[in-house]
């Protein structure tokens, strides 16, 4: 304990444990714990139950010394301090334990002939085989999604916060709510009985109904459209309503105040919506699979014939009866992420851009 | 430049609830005309319905004629657009535009409605700054944000933004509410000096500050809750100050009610 200072009111004093105190409580917690059940072997014993008991030790045994020294607010201070840290941590062990696994298995097969080759006759017995064409698949299906969804979502968005008046309005935005829902395999039907079975055979030489790449794009903006909206809706929403005044009353018509003072005050928000649907999209694998069919070859034309992408490429291959086949699934998955990743941070960093100084 | 203003019948409502009644009342050009009166008592919405600014929230109407050298600005032809650039308004905060930096925050006004020639932006903007006493303390960092100003140049900035589309008429609510006395003196003195080019109508709780800057003053008041505004008495300021002829107002500007 450190050396009483004078104090000019000694009611006011805090009665502290030292700093180390929850650090030697910790410890003493997790020694033994660690002798009980992992060396003793108590209840069946295990590194799971040695964790979980350390840290109900610690809880107890903290709440005992604080309530002795500090008194009883200060310990439940330090319990909830210690179940929220706790908590913390759990969330987080899965997103590091994905992370890891990724990395670790993806990078078996992260190599130059994945990025360059498609598997075009690439048989169970094959050990090359990549990527290249599903890579393809999914930067044209997103970003013709993309192309789609956002101006519409964003020009959508704009109806609802900045003219709807009454019903309209708000049962469009009743409507974007339930979108918001919808499982992605009933977007996939949607565009599988709309497009391809009733729409394709009109643009076709032969008549017959073609998967192609734009009906995936099409099941993937369907899927897009809520979130946008739904996202730049609220960004909308944030931007105070004191700077289309300060706009009206310059003589600013309401079309320019959105164009030029709503939106590029609301631009960081609505990109980060936007890259959150983009991710979405990227990560489908039902609806591509049912209206982009499966594809093991290159195909440049999103408009005609069937097209992979990464997410069906990582479901086929992963289900493969090959040994060949888990580790390229695992490396597409790794450029999966990866891909997600770097579009976020470029579109963030283009967000930025354009923000003062 | 500066413009009459005439108010005839003026009675504003927001949905079913009627926030001013029957307001009859004329601002004389290049004059500063106060409205005072306590709170919800109408006078922020007749000034907003100087310029068509009442309309912008949902279900809020005018009804009345208000007339600007003749003309009725709530005629079913008139563009609302060219009535706010006629008629330029500052708010009780500052709302400098915060993705723009200061010049942009002042051209704001021309560029958006069509000016594109850099000389005649780059003119207004000096012009616009130097007659709200700004130019001084910004000139060296016309790039930077507009928001990282202080409080007071902040509103500076927005009196700055509102002449630079030479406006004819100013209108002004509580523009010092949220501003420390050396700030307010500053736009105070502003107004003063704004006086000689542009009429200017300024709404403000400081009954000091009314005396202080304007020739006119309004004032308005409520019976009670719910009930709509009405306009008192309207003279000159020093009359309403020593010998107001209305009982109200004498209650109210001595402190005994309000």
């Amino acid at each position: 304990m450190t050396a009483a200072v004078a104090f000019a009111n000694p009611s006011l004093r805090a009665r502290r444990l030292p700093k180390w105190a929850p650090g030697a409580v910790g410890a003493g917690s997790v020694a033994l714990s660690f002798l009980l059940f992992y060396v003793g072997g108590l209840l069946g014993g295990g590194l799971t139950l040695t964790v979980i008991a350390a840290l109900v030790l610690f809880v107890i045994a903290i709440s005992i010394v604080s309530r002795a020294i500090e008194g009883p607010r200060a310990a439940r201070n330090r319990v909830v301090t210690t179940l929220i840290y706790a908590a913390c941590v759990v969330a987080a062990v899965p997103l590091v334990e994905v992370v890891y696994t990724l990395i670790h298995k993806g990078l078996e097969r992260f190599d130059v002939t994945f990025f360059t080759h498609s598997n075009r006759n690439i048989t169970a017995f094959d050990s090359q085989g990549g990527a290249y064409h599903a890579i393809v698949g999914t930067l044209q299906q997103a970003g013709i999604a993309t192309l789609i969804s956002v101006p519409l979502g964003i020009l959508g968005a704009i109806y609802i916060v900045e003219y709807g008046r009454g019903r309209l309005a708000s049962t469009i935005r009743f409507f974007v709510d339930v979108m918001t829902g919808i499982p992605s395999i009933v977007a996939g039907l949607f565009i599988l009985s709309f497009w391809v079975l009733v729409v394709s055979p009109h643009f076709s030489a032969t008549g017959l109904p073609s998967f192609s790449g734009f009906a995936a794009a099409l099941a993937l903006s369907v899927l897009m459209l809520p979130t946008v909206t739904r996202s730049t809706e609220e960004m909308l929403r944030l931007v105070p309503d004191s700077l289309r005044e300060g706009s009206y009353a310059l003589g600013i018509a309401k079309w320019k105040t959105i164009v030029k003072i709503v939106l590029p005050t609301a631009t960081t928000g609505i990109v980060t919506g936007v890259m959150l649907a983009v991710a979405r999209a990227c990560g489908e694998t039902a609806p591509v699979l049912l209206v982009a069919g499966a594809n093991d070859s290159i195909n440049f034309n999103p408009f005609k014939g069937s097209q992979d992408s990464l997410a069906t490429y990582i479901y086929k291959q992963a289900s493969l009866a090959s040994p060949y086949g888990p580790p390229r699934a695992w490396t597409a998955a790794l450029t999966l992420v990866a891909l997600v990743l770097i579009l976020t941070v470029a579109a963030k960093l283009i967000a930025r851009r354009n923000k003062l100084k | 430049m500066a413009k009459r203003i005439e108010a005839s019948g003026i009675s504003a409502y927001y949905g079913n609830f009627k926030a001013i009644d029957n307001i009859n009342l004329t601002v004389e050009p290049k004059s500063v005309t106060a409205l005072i009166g306590p709170s919800g008592c109408g006078k922020s919405t007749f000034l907003r319905s100087i310029n068509r600014m009442h309309e912008v929230l949902p279900n809020a109407r005018v009804e009345g004629s208000m007339t600007i050298d003749g003309q009725n600005i709530y005629h079913k032809d008139v563009d609302v657009t060219a009535v706010r650039r006629l008629i330029g308004m500052v708010f009780q905060r500052p709302n400098p535009f915060p993705t723009m930096s200061i010049y942009d925050n002042v051209v704001a006004g021309l560029r958006l409605s069509g000016v594109r020639r850099k000389s005649a932006l780059d003119d207004a903007c000096e012009k616009a700054l130097r007659a709200a006493n700004l130019w001084n303390e910004v000139h060296t960092r016309l790039s930077r944000p507009g928001a990282g100003l202080s409080g007071g140049q902040q509103q500076r900035l927005c009196i700055a933004r509102t002449i630079a589309v030479e406006p004819q008429v100013v209108l002004m609510d509580e523009p010092c509410s949220a501003l420390d006395p050396i700030s307010t003196l500053a736009i105070e003195d502003l107004i003063t000096e704004l006086k000689t080019q542009y009429t200017i109508v300024i709404v403000t709780h400081n009954m000091q500050q009314a005396a202080r800057v304007s020739d006119r003053t309004a004032f308005f008041s409520i019976e009670k809750t719910g009930d709509p505004g009405r306009l008192i008495e309207y003279d000159d300021t020093a009359k309403i100050f020593t010998n107001p002829s209305v009982k109200k107002t004498e209650d109210y500007i001595t402190g005994r009610f309000g």
